[in-house]
């Protein structure tokens, strides 16, 4: 049976580890791969690395961390941030990133999702969407929540899904940060009408955040980063609640 | 699953086949971690002597088929001697024929590769993520327990058959992995599911 994925997402800026002075428990946090590691060891299902770095110089710190990762880490990871064009997907794949994520290049170029689904195949190209619940819809937002958009959260998932993409990340930006649980009913809705994966982001603060978002939300898998960076929730503790109740846990 | 010390003997001689496949990078990236540097090559001399080839990737059948012919690398791969290991696409076009464009492909498994085609809303194609792999039976599946957990990316898959290995189960039961003379397969990544799907890696090299 497919197991439900538990999936830490860790910022990088300028090849460093953001948050990392708080991080407890791990020598080396603020050193993405040595933190991965860590993860990977504890029984993270996956990686998510994402750049937030603006500068030129650093993409190709980046760039080279992918590679680094690629070489120490043994479980599949996803790098995004800062994707504009095919050849930035080419150089992430080169250095052995396993999918790359597009959020609001995606949104300004819907057809990127086409592109990258075509030369690399649909299941390196996970598509995120930011959305806020605003005036009873939920909108989509641009430049990692910044600026909102006309797209609808749903409609613009099916379309992302019909141009190739081959799984959604959606972060709730209420959720965000707030340790109130997963954004369950537009998870729901999301898991039931799409054909693919459907990862799950923002607002997880306690052990059965996670159970709900996978038995009520249906979703695919489950990212977090605050709750695995502080120490709140260790993921071998978290896999081990998630199998007593009864959840298909590798 | 603990990494295990490598006790490989020294220089084995690894080749991986270069073709128009992704994730090759991350197949020599295991090996290196198990001491040992590949060779990633087309050249049909280097493959001859190679002392295990890998036949890794991520793609889509009708490309890889094609490029595969225009390089004279089909002919070379039907006729190894030495153990091949086919891995996720390398498998598929290992097989008889794909559903993936209808192609012809390197048949050594008599095989298809069927499309996944999902029962209920649950079924999301493409099958992504860990799942088990049961009825284990090879020496390369050495240390490996019946319901270890590997990583799996694809959607097209190869039914059961008298060369089963290792299956596993989505929509349907599958064959996850296959085994016919020299040559083996395996639907999962194996280079990218832990230490158990090293553990696989390494197995093979020591075959």
């Amino acid at each position: 049976m497919l197991a439900k994925r538990i999936i830490p997402c860790l910022d990088v800026k300028d090849g460093k580890t953001v948050k990392g002075v708080n991080f407890i428990n791990f020598r080396d946090a603020g050193d993405p791969v040595e933190l991965g590691k860590q993860y990977s060891d504890q029984g993270a299902d996956e990686l998510v690395f994402l750049d937030i770095t603006a500068s030129h110089e650093g993409r190709k710190t980046f760039i080279d961390l992918v590679r680094r990762v690629a070489a120490r880490i043994n479980i599949p990871f996803t790098v995004g941030g800062g994707i504009n064009e095919l050849k930035d997907v080419d150089a992430l794949l080169n250095a052995g990133a396993d999918k790359v994520s597009v959020n609001s290049a995606a949104i300004r170029n819907p057809a990127l999702i086409e592109e990258i689904a075509d030369h690399f195949g649909s299941q390196v190209c996970v598509t995120a969407i930011d959305a806020d619940w605003i005036n009873n819809q939920w909108i989509c937002y641009l430049n990692g929540g910044r600026i909102p958009t006309e797209k609808e959260l749903f409609s613009w998932a099916k379309e992302a899904e019909n141009r190739g993409a081959g799984e959604i990340l959606f972060t709730s930006m209420k959720h965000d940060g707030a340790k109130i649980g997963y954004a369950i009913d537009a998870l729901y809705t999301l898991s039931v009408s799409l054909g693919i994966p459907v990862i799950a982001s923002g607002g997880a603060g306690k052990k059965e955040d996670f159970r709900d978002v996978f038995v009520q939300g249906k979703a695919d898998a489950a990212l977090a980063a605050g709750v695995f960076h502080f120490g709140d929730i260790s993921i071998p503790e978290l896999k081990e609640y998630l199998k007593k109740e009864e959840i298909i846990i590798r | 699953m603990k990494p295990e010390q490598s006790h490989l003997p020294n220089k084995v001689n690894v080749a991986i086949i270069k073709y128009n496949a992704g994730n090759i990078y991350s197949v020599q990236c295991a090996l290196k971690r198990l001491g040992i540097e590949p060779v990633v090559t087309d050249d049909k001399e280097l493959l001859q002597k190679a002392d295990k080839i890998i036949f890794p990737g991520q793609g889509e059948a009708t490309q890889t088929m094609r490029y595969l012919k225009a390089q004279r690398l089909d002919e070379l791969i039907v006729n190894l001697k030495q153990p091949v290991l086919g891995i996720c696409i390398g498998m598929h076009l290992l097989c008889q024929f794909s559903e993936e464009g209808n192609v012809h492909c390197l048949g050594i498994f008599d095989a298809p590769v069927l499309k996944f085609h999902p029962e209920k809303q649950a079924d999301k194609i493409p099958h992504m993520g860990w799942n088990t792999l049961t009825r284990l039976k090879s020496p390369l599946y050495n240390g490996i327990s019946e319901g270890e957990f590997m990583y799996f990316v694809h959607s097209y898959y190869v039914p059961l058959n008298d060369y089963s290995i290792a299956q596993s189960e989505y929509i349907q039961p599958f064959c996850a992995s296959m085994h016919k003379d020299n040559f083996y397969a395996a639907q999962f990544h194996p280079e990218k599911s832990g230490n158990a799907g090293e553990r696989i890696v390494r197995n093979f090299i020591e075959l």
